[in-house]
């Protein structure tokens, strides 16, 4: 399998130009979406990382897109600061660029939102090799054409991402957890649809099927038990309280409980159509921000299921054929058109 | 048949517009310096209307620019000469609010505030609160990606855009998005926010609708000067907290808000007002450290609201200042660029000093929080050249803003009032990679016209106009 190496922006370019068609991989935790069909150059881009610029009084960073996720996210822990949107396998070594090209968030995006409402500005090299800027490195921007906004989710599809800038926040000073267990997955999902109109301000709202919820709280130590006694309160349930939950979640945004399937993959949801997904032969799972999101974990079954439903995912693992459906041809062919004409990158 | 003969087999007579009376109306927008006339103006009120509208323009080679309210500040929704304008306010209705999956589905027409008017029953509202919000549609929102006052924990019009129906400027109709927060594949929807009309038409938006917060704590502090507040604000974020809104205000706009609406504002040098929201037990913990940092910034006068009618007579004189300062002069030019908020103090400062130099006086009501200025560039165009020396100034205060490492605009957009300045912010690269997306997506150059791209229109030799 060919193979080049790119630690810096010229590299960049000149991998692009010299190679017909490019694979791009960052930290290779998502293997479906990183590894090289027939005819693709593996382009590594593990090399070209590190923070540009961080101003934690900004609530802006700066950096490369192949930096690792743990490297940014331990910056800013020692600034009281984190990403709002939690993204997913940072201990698998997920990057930067890799989480905007699959578009994962993590749990905690019930709070704030997911990493489209939090990437501010994008430098990328389109498939002739040319260095486009797109956004900036100010929280509120509304100049030019949003080229960051059309890197999340592109699969690398319209260039080669070099600099990312994004928004974070201060991080909660304090968290605690509370697992509800219900008799059947209508009473769970009933009390879940109850709790996403009610302004909690949770920091996850999980259900992970048959029928429990984890709801994880955060803000001052001093409101926190208040916080929580009132959603006992409205769900009129005890549950178990993990007052030191931080391991815990940790497993869930590395989606742990997906280890053991040999298929990963997301999954848009929303509360109305998890009974109709849970009647799938999927695996091992967990429905986050309020039922919005599914990670799943299947075998060949499960997602010939999903395909034959005509619901939209996103393979991570275990899949050659990693987007379902494709982009509307519309839309997506003329931008593909004006920034990869001759297709060297993936989605071609 | 031509143009006109075909529009009129469209629409019947009271919903085509050609005479020269029914098309003043529409000949500028709320940046009213510039002024087109266009051929037609048509008003549909249903999306296949504006479809078969597109695809007539597209066939016919004519220029079309689509509006809603027309609160353009810079002059985004301009008519192109001889070409046709859209007129989409009578498509208004909401679709679907869907209180449980926590959406709206709405026609392009629909105001902004409606959308939380609808959702207030639910517990619900659509967060974006651009100052023009009871006037201004959503269709105009999403293309301009309009900001407001809480832009910095709630992000702007992009990041609530769940899903877009647009019709492209060849007439092809296209379905980006979905129905939730989480998408697979390009962020196409999130792409065309912000593009200013030059893309497409957005004929149906799915709006993200949150919970709305159940608990404010307001608070208005008077410095001694603006840089005072400035520091202020710095102090409030590395305390870690993170407020709905923080707003600064002037003297110069401080006297007129008083002299407009008796806000009972103390005549200070600057105002700052800062508002938590959130869940009553956490609001109350926040107040308590945010007292503390106000303390010990050197606030001449705190006051916090007391009922929800004291928040908004704090309220009253924000919102109030821009029409206000509005009476202070004949005529004004308002900015909108975007410094790194610890570049607050130093972008002031510079302001002032080109006010001065300039002789013109300069208003400043700014989004504190986001680093988004305001300055309302105050002239009298009567007075021969001051409307250029006005605008000389205002361009000064862009160029500060992307030299302290900011944007051209947080939020009104570039419109044709700031595509000059568009090279000073964007290399000839990015602003050509711009063009051919353009190109690629309306070959024959219709959608908004004129407007964002400096160099379009410009026929083959675009690389040499950015060189």
């Amino acid at each position: 399998m060919p193979e080049v190496r790119a630690n810096s922006l010229e590299e960049v370019q000149e991998a692009v130009r010299t190679c017909p068609r490019l694979r791009p991989k960052g930290g290779g935790s998502k293997p479906a979406l990183s590894t090289p069909k027939d005819g693709e150059t593996l382009l590594d881009l593990s090399g070209l990382r590190g923070i540009l610029e961080y101003a934690p009084e900004e609530f802006v960073f700066t950096a490369y897109a192949g930096t690792p996720l743990k490297e940014i996210e331990e910056t800013l822990r020692a600034h009281g600061q984190y990403l709002p949107f939690h993204p997913p396998l940072v201990e698998q070594g997920a990057t930067l660029g890799g989480t905007v090209a699959a578009g994962l968030s993590g749990p905690m995006r019930e709070r704030f939102g997911g990493l489209r409402d939090f990437i501010l500005g994008v430098r990328f090299v389109d498939g002739e090799g040319r260095v486009v800027r797109g956004g900036g490195k100010v929280v509120k921007n509304a100049a030019g054409f949003p080229f960051h906004r059309l890197m999340v989710g592109s699969l690398g599809a319209f260039g080669v991402m070099v600099e990312l800038s994004f928004k974070v926040f201060p991080s909660p000073r304090a968290t605690q957890t509370l697992r509800l267990t219900y008799g059947n997955l209508a009473e769970a999902l009933a009390a879940m649809e109850r709790l996403r109109v009610l302004p909690l301000d949770l920091l996850a709202l999980d259900l992970i099927p048959p029928a429990t919820l984890e709801i994880r709280l955060g803000g001052f130590p001093e409101s926190l038990g208040k916080r929580l006694k009132r959603l006992q309160e409205i769900l009129q349930k005890e549950g178990e309280v993990l007052a030191e939950d931080e391991t815990h979640w940790e497993g869930v945004r590395n989606l742990r409980f997906l280890e053991e399937a040999p298929t990963w993959v997301k999954v848009p949801s929303a509360p109305a159509w998890v009974p109709k997904l849970e009647d799938l032969p999927l695996g091992p799972r967990r429905y986050l921000a309020g039922g919005e999101l599914l990670y799943a974990g299947m075998e060949a079954k499960g997602l010939a299921s999903l395909r034959q439903a005509g619901i939209p995912h996103l393979v991570l693992k275990g899949a050659e054929d990693a987007l379902f459906p494709h982009p509307p041809e519309a839309f997506f062919r003329k931008l593909k058109l004006a920034l990869d004409p001759r297709s060297r990158f993936p989605l071609g | 048949m031509g143009f006109l003969e075909e529009l009129r087999a469209l629409f019947p007579p009271g919903r085509l517009l050609t005479k020269e009376a029914e098309l003043v109306p529409y000949e500028s927008d709320a940046l009213t310096a510039y002024r087109r006339r266009p051929l037609a103006v048509v008003l549909p009120e249903r999306k296949e209307e504006v479809v078969e509208a597109v695809r007539l323009c597209y066939r016919h080679g004519v220029p079309f620019v689509a509006r809603g309210s027309g609160t353009s500040l810079s002059g985004g929704s301009l008519p192109v000469e001889g070409g046709l304008v859209i007129a989409l306010n009578r498509m208004n209705r909401i679709l679907r609010l869907d209180p449980k999956a926590r959406i709206a589905v709405v026609e392009p027409g629909v105001v902004n505030l409606e959308v939380s008017r609808q959702a207030a029953p639910f517990g619900l509202y659509y967060a974006p609160d651009p100052s023009s919000q009871p006037i201004s549609t959503i269709g105009g929102n999403v293309a301009f990606n309009s900001g407001g006052a809480h832009c910095l924990k709630y992000g702007m019009t992009a990041g609530h855009v769940l899903a877009l129906e647009v019709v492209t400027p060849q007439g092809e109709v296209v379905r980006l998005g979905g129905e939730g927060l989480e998408t697979v594949g390009p962020d196409l929807h999130g792409f065309f926010v912000g593009t200013e009309g030059l893309l497409g038409v957005a004929l149906e938006i799915t709006l993200r609708l949150l919970p709305k917060p159940e608990a404010y704590h307001t608070l208005l502090a008077a410095y001694g000067s603006l840089e005072a507040a400035g520091n202020a604000v710095s102090q409030v974020i590395r305390s870690g907290l993170l407020p709905g809104a923080m707003e600064i205000m002037d003297r110069l706009a401080i006297e007129a808000a008083e002299a407009a609406v008796k806000a009972g504002y103390p005549r200070v040098e600057a105002l700052l007002i800062v508002e938590l929201e959130g869940p009553k037990e956490e609001v109350e913990e926040e107040a308590k450290l945010l007292a503390q940092v106000i303390k010990e910034s050197g606030a001449l006068e705190v006051r916090i609201a007391q009922s929800e009618a004291e928040r908004q007579a704090i309220w009253k004189g924000r919102k109030a200042a821009f029409s206000a300062v509005g009476r202070l002069s004949p005529d004004y030019i308002v900015q909108d660029g975007v410094v790194p908020r610890s570049r607050l103090g130093e972008a002031l400062k510079e302001i002032g000093r080109l006010s001065q130099e300039y002789g013109l006086r300069v208003a400043n009501v700014f989004h504190a929080g986001d680093g988004n200025l305001h300055p309302l560039v105050l002239y009298d165009g009567k007075k021969p050249g001051e409307l250029e020396r006005a605008e000389e100034l205002a361009g000064e205060i862009l160029k500060l803003c992307v030299r302290l490492g900011g944007s051209l605009t947080g939020e009104h957009g570039i419109g044709v009032e700031k595509k000059e300045y568009m090279p000073t912010m964007f290399a000839p690269e990015d602003l050509l990679a711009m063009e051919r997306v353009k190109e690629a997506l309306d070959p024959k150059g219709l959608a908004n016209r004129g407007k964002v791209l400096p160099g379009h229109g410009q026929g083959p030799h675009l690389g040499e106009v950015y060189a």
